[in-house]
């Protein structure tokens, strides 16, 4: 439904955000997470054969033929962090100054090179899974969950950054669950982040989104990842 | 505040090599310790100065940042060079990734297996002609501006010159047929703190070769 308004900007600017995705978490699920933390309701256009993502090439939708894509305040986005800074300055996750959007960041990045190595694991041969499992185990157990750990235990707040949710917050949430998939175990010691994990999904935004029927993705399966190799012509 | 930033990575371009360039170009003078042997990044991970244990690692402002987007975001936001508003960062984060993510392949093309080379030469070479070079080449025909965003100088702008010197390196035909993209990179070029750092002697680092990827291997372990 479209809403008229004098404004044109303001038509724009009321408007849902649109996600051009795959059925599937890949490299939108931050995105998703993000907003859905955020309160924001989301609208969703699934790509679902090859010829929908040549569509969105030839529209000129892409700057880089690239997905993920959000049509937002009247600007079609990609690339995952332009998408996320974005909306985290919108929606006021960024922190009260570039001090804290440094930290900010510098957290957002550690939280994204572990889940990267969690992102690609459906696509490991599988000689080189059980590797794979295991680097990812130790780097979680010996150098990122310690690191959050501490960060936590320094200034004994309730959110990594500035005594407020940011979304740094939010996307080590997110990692903590896929973790959590992988091994519950790795969890174990680690309270200060399990007690993050409880109160970031108590918040009701988030609490909706970790409810069944929500926008959230389930983990990809072997279905979901011959979707996702013929939607984008991988081998 | 006051105190130069000081970088903490080995002598070669790797993924501190877009800080030393957007340091330059802001105009802001910074130190570097050399990181010479594995010994001397165990001593920073032991002193708890690497947050995850990695460098890049800059010390600036009171604060030890790792992670090469935190610190050039700061240092962008410090200096001036992203955009005036969230709608004109979004364009520069949109850009900047664009960059980043052909870089990363040219910058790990060293550590490719021999028998695998050609075909990743050949994947940069058509991503470069067919994907990321007009992408940008499209953005400054579209408004006719002398810079990507906002008609001024951002981070966007001195990452994309860095990465079509790079190209160039590779393959100099690869920028024929762009003539915007040659225009801005002649543009920042001549910008007097770029001017200075593109100069023999300066902070810049030059292509790593066969001792510069031995010595990492060593350094970093891998």
């Amino acid at each position: 439904m479209i809403k008229y308004y004098r404004n044109q900007e303001t038509a724009i600017m009321a408007g849902k955000p649109k996600l051009h995705y795959f059925n599937g978490r890949g490299r939108m699920e931050c995105i998703r997470w993000l907003l859905a933390a955020a309160g924001v309701e989301f609208e969703e256009k699934f790509i679902e054969q090859p010829e929908d993502l040549d569509k969105l090439r030839n529209d000129g939708s892409l700057m880089f033929q690239q997905v993920p894509m959000v049509e937002i305040d009247g600007m079609k986005l990609v690339q995952t962090r332009a998408i996320l800074n974005y909306i985290a300055t919108k929606y006021n996750l960024y922190g009260k100054d570039m001090k804290e959007r440094a930290l900010i960041d510098m957290y957002s990045e550690g939280v994204e090179d572990l889940g990267e190595m969690i992102m690609h694991l459906p696509l490991c041969p599988p000689d080189q899974k059980d590797a794979k499992i295991a680097q990812i185990k130790e780097r979680t157990t010996n150098r990122y969950f310690p690191a959050f750990e501490k960060v936590l235990k320094n200034h004994g707040q309730d959110y990594l950054v500035g005594n407020k949710l940011s979304k740094a917050d939010i996307h080590l949430v997110e990692l903590l669950y896929y973790v959590e998939e992988l091994d519950p175990s790795l969890l174990a010691n680690f309270p200060l982040l399990k007690g993050l994990k409880a109160r970031v999904s108590s918040l009701p935004a988030v609490k909706k989104f970790l409810q069944p029927g929500s926008q959230r993705k389930p983990p990809m399966d072997e279905k979901n990842l011959e979707e996702a190799k013929r939607i984008f012509r991988i081998k | 505040m006051a105190g130069k930033p000081k970088l903490h990575y080995f002598d070669a371009r790797g993924r501190m090599e877009a800080i030393r360039w957007l340091l330059a170009a802001a105009g802001a003078e910074f130190e570097e310790k050399l990181i010479e042997s594995s010994e001397d990044l165990d001593k920073l991970r032991y002193d708890g100065s690497l947050v995850f244990q990695q460098v890049p690692m800059v010390e600036i402002d009171g604060m030890k940042l790792v992670q090469t987007r935190a610190i050039l975001n700061y240092i962008a936001t410090k200096y001036d060079l992203y955009g005036k508003d969230m709608k004109e960062r979004a364009l520069i984060d949109m850009y900047t990734e664009g960059v980043a993510d052909l870089g990363e392949m040219i910058m790990l093309l060293p550590l490719c297996p021999p028998d695998q080379k050609n075909t990743k030469l050949t994947l940069i070479q058509e991503r470069a002609t067919n994907r990321y070079l007009p992408a940008f080449e499209n953005v400054l025909k579209s408004h006719r501006q002398d810079y990507l965003v906002g008609n001024k100088l951002s981070k966007a702008d001195i990452h994309l010159v860095e990465l079509l010197y790079y190209v160039e390196e590779l393959d100099p035909s690869l920028l024929a047929n762009f003539p915007l993209l040659k225009g801005l990179k002649t543009r920042v070029s001549n910008l007097p703190a770029v001017k200075k750092f593109l100069q023999p002697g300066s902070q810049r680092k030059l292509p790593g070769g066969e001792k510069s990827l031995e010595r990492a291997r060593k350094i970093f372990k891998f």
